[in-house]
């Protein structure tokens, strides 16, 4: 019998749970990069990493995004093991892929799998900015492609957060292509009837913005997070217009028609849970009756 | 010559040779013809090695050539009754892409594509065949018509990409290309599309979702212009040429990585040494594709397309996974 607990106590102490693994911060302060106010790590975490000083939006790791919406033990990964591989022998890839898995513990820039939001089931994929700036290559596109299809035979809605420089240079033509990819596999899942909705955070450019971020039946953004199809440096450049403070800001797009809403990062659950309810096939009893 | 390039000059040198050579055998009594003959000898095999062993910087200079047929080109040539169709009927009419209706050997289609200009003032009409979002919004709408009348779909892709620039921003380019995407992923009507110059990103796919894809021999097509890769990856935009091959984007590149349907061989030297021989390559393509793909109706045509871009890319997958969450 003593050694029965001893045993069990061991598995205890050689598996760290989830919780523990992500209470060790990277440092224990961190700086807001708009204020520059200084804060613990923990606080900032557990204010769903939004400044407690001026609102700043940070980035926020995909576990941590899922945490933060479904409800507990509810999520279920898909293909988390699916990785990249080098199709045009590029130089230094496969390292630059190894380092960022180390660095971030994701095996790709996206996280998709299904569970629930206060009790309505829908697929769900959460890009990650920390590696290789959410940057979409094969991997990318075949994983938020496969969980469109998933969320086609489940019949649940399929929501995403998109935190993505563009397509991945290094995979060439392949990340272009991966664009079409998963536009393509949103139309077969529109016609369907079913509901997409992209929320968009800091930042969401090029490819990305320019296929399935674009594609929702709602697009939201996150406040300040930075959308656009062209680099601000890039238009500079090339045409040499001065361009105003707020440009390819969440509030700029928003004023100019591109977005339903911008909505902070505290009521994200509220109003998505809004919006799973008003889109919830039938209902009990018939509507006059209320 | 106008537009020569750079990997043609040895041909240029020995060609200006051999002209000097006959030029002075008739003003002289030398006997220069076995010289002569020689030379257009090596000649001969100088453009087959030239033109046999093109590095990917080659093609581009060719894909690039101010000389290149244009869409308008080819509808000329492949079509009849061509009626050009104008504006988004939101904002206003781009020039930097045409399309319209037309009948291929009599069968009524709708045809766009990307338009650059020849000269300044017309490349400045037709901002250098770079599109804003109503560029893409007219296709789209050309398209969509096209789906009612049941009319097959060909377009032509040609340009550096989507215009970069405060108003496309404001007006939403990302949103207008990935629109495109979603719809033609849709559409229920054949969609044919050939590369025949440039196919910069984002904004040549916008009109590339097709059930089938072909590529003139020297066209590129690619996620990023190759000084826009030389600027990210070196911090050089002069390293043009080394991201030209690390990049992968020539069409023999492209029909390896599984992207692309056909090669379509081009004239000796460049499409711009004769375009009526070239319509007649890009012909024989075109015919096939359109014969195959019409035996398919609506809904197959929509399964095709899917089946193709979602074989595109490459991944395996790790044995061991320790699960993160």
């Amino acid at each position: 019998m003593l050694k029965e607990l001893f045993t069990k106590k061991k598995k205890y102490a050689t598996i760290p749970s989830e919780q523990a693994k992500q209470d060790v911060p990277e440092g224990i302060m961190t700086k807001c990069p708009k204020c520059k106010k200084i804060m613990y790590t923990k606080e900032l975490t557990k204010n769903l990493r939004v400044c407690m000083n001026c609102n700043y939006h940070h980035p926020m790791p995909a576990h941590e995004r899922i945490a933060s919406l479904l409800d507990e033990g509810s999520f279920k990964e898909y293909d988390a093991n699916m990785i990249s591989e080098n199709p045009l022998n590029f130089p230094d890839y496969l390292e630059k892929l190894e380092a960022d898995r180390r660095k971030s513990k994701l095996n790709e820039a996206v996280v998709t799998g299904e569970g629930t939001i206060n009790g309505y089931p829908l697929v769900i994929a959460v890009m990650d900015s920390r590696f290789r700036m959410g940057s979409m290559g094969s991997v990318v596109g075949e994983k938020i492609a496969r969980a469109i299809e998933k969320a086609m035979e489940l019949r649940v809605p399929f929501l995403i957060f998109t935190a993505s420089g563009g397509a991945r240079m290094q995979e060439g033509v392949l990340s272009l292509m991966q664009m079409a990819k998963t536009s393509s596999a949103l139309k077969l899942f529109s016609e369907q009837g079913g509901l997409i909705i992209s929320v968009m955070t800091h930042p969401t450019t090029g490819g990305v913005s320019a296929s399935f971020a674009s594609l929702g039946d709602y697009n939201f953004a996150e406040p300040g997070a930075l959308i656009g199809f062209a680099g601000r440096r890039v238009i500079e450049q090339t045409v040499r217009e001065e361009l105003p403070e707020d440009f390819q800001t969440a509030e700029f797009l928003l004023k100019h028609g591109q977005l339903d809403a911008v909505i902070h990062r505290h009521s994200l659950k509220e109003t998505l849970t809004n919006l799973l309810d008003i889109h919830k096939a039938g209902g009990e009893g018939e509507w006059w009756e209320n | 010559m106008v537009g020569e390039l750079e990997f043609e000059k040895p041909l240029i040198e020995l060609r200006k040779k051999i002209s000097e050579l006959k030029e002075f055998a008739k003003t002289t009594d030398v006997d220069l013809s076995a010289e002569i003959e020689k030379l257009e000898t090596r000649l001969e095999k100088l453009e087959n090695e030239t033109y046999a062993n093109l590095s990917p910087w080659d093609r581009v200079q060719i894909a690039r050539h101010p000389n290149r047929p244009t869409t308008l080109d080819y509808i000329e040539r492949l079509f009849t009754n061509f009626l050009e169709c104008h504006g988004d009927r939101c904002f206003g009419d781009d020039a930097a892409i045409v399309g319209g209706v037309a009948k291929y050997h009599g069968l009524p289609v709708t045809v766009i594509g990307h338009q650059r200009g020849k000269d300044t003032k017309e490349n400045i009409r037709r901002n250098f065949g770079m599109p804003h979002p109503e560029g893409y919004r007219k296709a789209l709408r050309l398209m969509k018509q096209a789906e009612k009348f049941n009319r097959p779909i060909i377009c032509f892709i040609d340009t550096k990409g989507a215009y970069p620039g405060k108003a496309a921003e404001e007006r939403g380019q990302s949103e207008a290309i990935a629109k495109n995407l979603f719809e033609m992923a849709g559409l229920k009507v054949p969609v044919v599309c050939i590369v025949i110059g440039e196919g910069g990103s984002g904004g040549a796919l916008a009109l590339g979702v097709g059930n089938h894809i072909h590529m003139l021999e020297n066209s590129t097509y690619s996620v990023i212009s190759p000084e826009g890769a030389a600027a990210i990856l070196w911090k050089d935009a002069s390293q043009a040429r080394r991201a030209a091959e690390t990049m992968k984007i020539t069409a023999p590149d492209l029909k390896q990585l599984g992207v692309i349907d056909e090669i379509i061989p081009e004239v000796r030297g460049g499409a711009h040494r004769n375009v009526d021989q070239q319509a007649k390559e890009i012909d024989v393509v075109l015919k096939k594709s359109l014969k195959e793909l019409l035996q398919l109706d609506g809904e197959a045509l929509v399964q095709h397309r899917y089946r193709k871009f979602k074989q595109i890319g490459q991944y395996t997958f790790l044995n061991e996974y320790v699960h993160v969450k």
